[in-house]
């Protein structure tokens, strides 16, 4: 059958492609990831030039945009995270056991961090603050924050760090403005360091190891990692190490608190990480008591020691260094000492239980 | 001809290469200074110098250095002031994390944390440096004036440090250090050098401390076994300033008027320094006192070798807890050197070997061994020893410290 085929005269042809040039050409939110992008030298001006997103402003991830939540999360003075992970097209990560998985190059983790207007209704009245790129470069991980613009409708590169005034209503109804700070690009570095280098710290087996609610129903993250490709070398989730959700209280209470320092202290208090230097490790895995605190006395604690001679001393939690500090919001007291101008209190009280049920 | 022009191009591309790679940044004071502070040590290249203009510098949040081979130069440590008496986050004025780094010429007052901090530097130095927190003496100061830790090559010289609630310059488990031709004034501890190898502490004046220069080993840290420390040409002298240490840190047990002091570590020479009105005692030799937990630790110092020394008046205030057990035996005025006579028990029972044994040799200085063991052992037969030729005898001397920064690399 001999082969027939239109061919559209040349003007037609010229102007569908100048009218598709156009189209490309036109601010519409970008449709597809940019490895390039992520790849770059310099990180882009615009949040959305790397199209994470389909819709940037609803955080609606564009497609080999996965998103995810851990078991137990870093406090950011009650900031609410949306958390995203990219991998390039046909490649995975390498699970790892006890540390955050080998992510290829040009893979990237995007995290959102936004506040809403009154905690009571935490879905509604959202404003983005700012939100942070982990991109895999093959010399390693970079680190860059992006601050959303007053309209909600994309953010810019941040490298010096930013206040930020933010207004809400606490859960339990009562007005609370603060200033919270966006880090700058050392201030990353701070807590995102693993033997001087930067790594995530988040997509941790034992941290991710729990359901997430996908468009095609809930399933376990790990599972649905390893189905869609992007995590190679992982055990089934029921034989994957696992912390729980700190805030559950039918787990045990001593995994709970130890899930919680896990998150909060142990990205600097390990052996590999920037508080190295106080001995005190607080790693989900650390066993030996006086390691993680208990009956441990301070190095360079100063006046972040207030009036008590031990981290933990068992059974009383208020001559407890470790109560004391996460209590704390003054500066050279409070631990975490970046990352949060407010306190918790209820991870205060879950801590105060874990060490008034320690025997003495 | 050829190979003339060479000879000479060369080098000039070299040089010319160097200088393009080299840039100065100023930072002057003024709008926005402190913004364009924090993006200057970001955005730092290898090569490059900061400088820091004279003024003051108001800063919110600690700043941080982690690009190697930078120097941060101010106008003078009178002339350019980073304050940071409204800081609101970080756990230090500025924190070096980068490799073969000057800091010089400038001064942190008031940082909420410790003042001048590396981390994990190869080849650090601070010179020509102040920092003091401007209300003098106070608990809520913060711990550390300067305060390298886990670093090696560590050279501090012509610093100034006041109202460190812990220690003014610190050196914790860090390897190769000179402290010298500093002045640590009305802090708890003057100079500290703690679970750290090789250091030279050497003409510093350590005044109005409540301890003028201490040498310490504690447990249950990632580097322990200091050792090979030499304190030399130092004036320690009126060290009265009460201990303002929050209680829980170690540091807070030092009494005010305490000159020299030895805990544990090994290998410890204390010699040609000058020593007078420290009321407690000039110089302590000690175990460490508590209970640990930590079965790499040795408590007791091993080796430490007292000599050449001048002792002025001292040991007519022997303060607190320490003082009260040392002076409750010597009575007062305390020895010039004091040594709690602490031993392991096996040792006790046995003989110490020669190198791990103390050495005093001070013809016109007092002495006492408080042989704290016989007094827990044998309450009712027991006696200290005041006599210093018992102790006779010398520890073969470290060999100076070599820094490479020292020789203009």
């Amino acid at each position: 059958m001999p082969r027939s085929r239109r061919r559209w005269p040349a003007g037609l042809r010229r102007a569908i492609q100048v009218l598709a040039a156009l189209f490309l050409l036109a601010p519409l939110p970008a449709y597809a990831v940019s490895d390039d992008v992520i790849l770059a030298d310099t990180p882009p001006r615009q949040l959305s030039a790397f199209g994470f997103f389909d819709d940037l402003a609803a955080q609606k991830p564009a497609e080999g945009v996965i998103p995810f939540r851990l078991n137990t999360p870093l406090f950011s003075d009650g900031a609410l995270k949306d958390r995203f992970v990219y991998l390039p097209a046909g490649k995975a990560a390498a699970h790892d056991a006890t540390e955050a998985f080998d992510f290829p190059v040009g893979s990237a983790l995007i995290k959102t961090f936004s506040f809403p207007a009154d905690y009571r209704e935490p879905d509604k009245d959202i404003r983005r603050i700012e939100t942070r790129v982990l991109l895999r470069h093959a010399d390693g991980w970079q680190a860059w924050a992006y601050l959303w613009n007053s309209e909600q409708t994309d953010a810019a590169l941040k490298i010096a760090g930013a206040t930020v005034p933010v207004s809400t209503v606490t859960a339990g109804g009562t007005p609370l403005d603060f200033a919270y700070s966006v880090p700058n690009k050392n201030q990353c570095k701070a807590c995102h360091a693993l033997d001087n280098a930067i790594v995530p710290l988040g997509p941790k087996a034992r941290n991710l190891n729990g359901p997430f609610p996908y468009a095609s129903g809930e399933e376990n993250q790990l599972a649905h990692w390893a189905a869609a490709g992007i995590l190679a070398g992982a055990p089934p989730p029921a034989e994957a190490p696992a912390v729980p959700d700190w805030r559950d209280e039918t787990a045990p209470l001593d995994a709970r608190a130890r899930a919680w320092l896990d998150v909060n202290c142990a990205h600097c208090h390990r052996a590999e990480g920037p508080a190295s230097n106080s001995g005190l490790f607080l790693t989900f895995g650390e066993k030996d008591p006086v390691r993680y605190g208990v009956r441990k006395r301070p190095v360079a604690a100063g006046k972040g020691a207030g009036a008590n001679e031990f981290d933990i001393l068992p059974g009383e939690p208020d001559d407890s260094i470790l109560v004391y500090r996460v209590r704390s919001v003054e500066p050279g007291v409070m631990m975490p000492e970046l990352g949060r101008h407010l306190a918790d209190p209820d991870a205060v009280a879950l801590l105060r239980a874990w060490i008034a049920a320690m025997d003495d | 001809m050829h190979l003339r022009l060479r000879h000479l191009l060369l080098p000039a591309l070299l040089l010319s290469a160097a200088s393009a790679l080299a840039a100065e940044v100023a930072v002057e004071a003024g709008d926005g200074a402190t913004e364009r502070l924090v993006e200057a040590l970001i955005m730092a290249k290898p090569g490059d110098t900061i400088a820091i203009g004279a003024g003051r510098f108001e800063l919110k949040e600690g700043l941080s250095l982690q690009v190697d081979d930078v120097r941060v130069k101010g106008a003078g440590p009178d002339a350019t002031v980073l304050s940071f008496a409204g800081q609101t986050g970080s756990g230090e004025g500025l924190l070096v994390t980068s490799n073969r780094v000057v800091l010089e010429d400038f001064a942190v007052e008031d940082p909420k944390g410790d003042g001048i901090k590396s981390k994990g530097s190869d080849q650090i130095t601070f010179r020509n440096l102040r920092v003091v927190w401007t209300g003098g003496p106070k608990e809520s100061n913060g711990a550390y004036g300067v305060y390298p830790v886990s670093s090696q090559h560590v050279l501090i010289d012509g610093v100034t440090v006041s109202g460190a609630s812990d220690a003014g310059i610190y050196v914790g488990q860090s390897q190769d250090i000179v402290v010298s031709n500093s002045r640590a004034e009305y802090n708890v501890a003057g100079i500290e050098i703690e679970n750290s190898a090789r250091a030279d502490v050497y003409r510093n004046v350590a005044t109005h401390n409540a301890g003028g220069i201490l040498v310490f080993d504690l447990p249950n840290l990632p580097v322990q076994g200091g050792h090979d420390i030499r304190v030399f040409d130092n004036d320690v002298v009126d060290n009265d300033t009460g201990n303002f240490a929050p209680k829980g840190n170690t540091v807070a047990m030092v009494p005010k008027g305490m000159g020299i002091m030895v805990m544990a570590n090994r290998n410890v020479h204390v010699f040609g320094n000058r020593l007078s009105g420290n009321g407690t005692a000039h110089v302590l030799i000690a175990a460490y006192p508590n209970e640990y937990e930590d079965a790499d630790y040795m408590f007791v110092p091993r080796g430490v070798y007292v000599h050449d020394n001048e002792y002025g008046a001292g040991g007519n205030a022997p303060d607190g807890e320490v003082g009260k057990i040392i002076s409750d035996i010597s009575g007062t005025p305390v020895p010039d050197i004091v040594w709690d006579g602490v031993t392991r028990i096996p040792e006790y029972f046995s003989w110490v070997r020669p190198e791990n044994r103390v050495y005093v040799s001070e013809p016109k200085a007092t002495f006492i061994n408080l042989k704290m063991i016989s007094q827990m052992l044998l309450p009712w037969g027991w006696w200290p020893d005041r006599d210093a030729s018992g102790y006779a005898g010398s520890l073969p001397e470290p060999a100076p410290v070599k820094l490479p920064q020292d020789s203009g690399a």
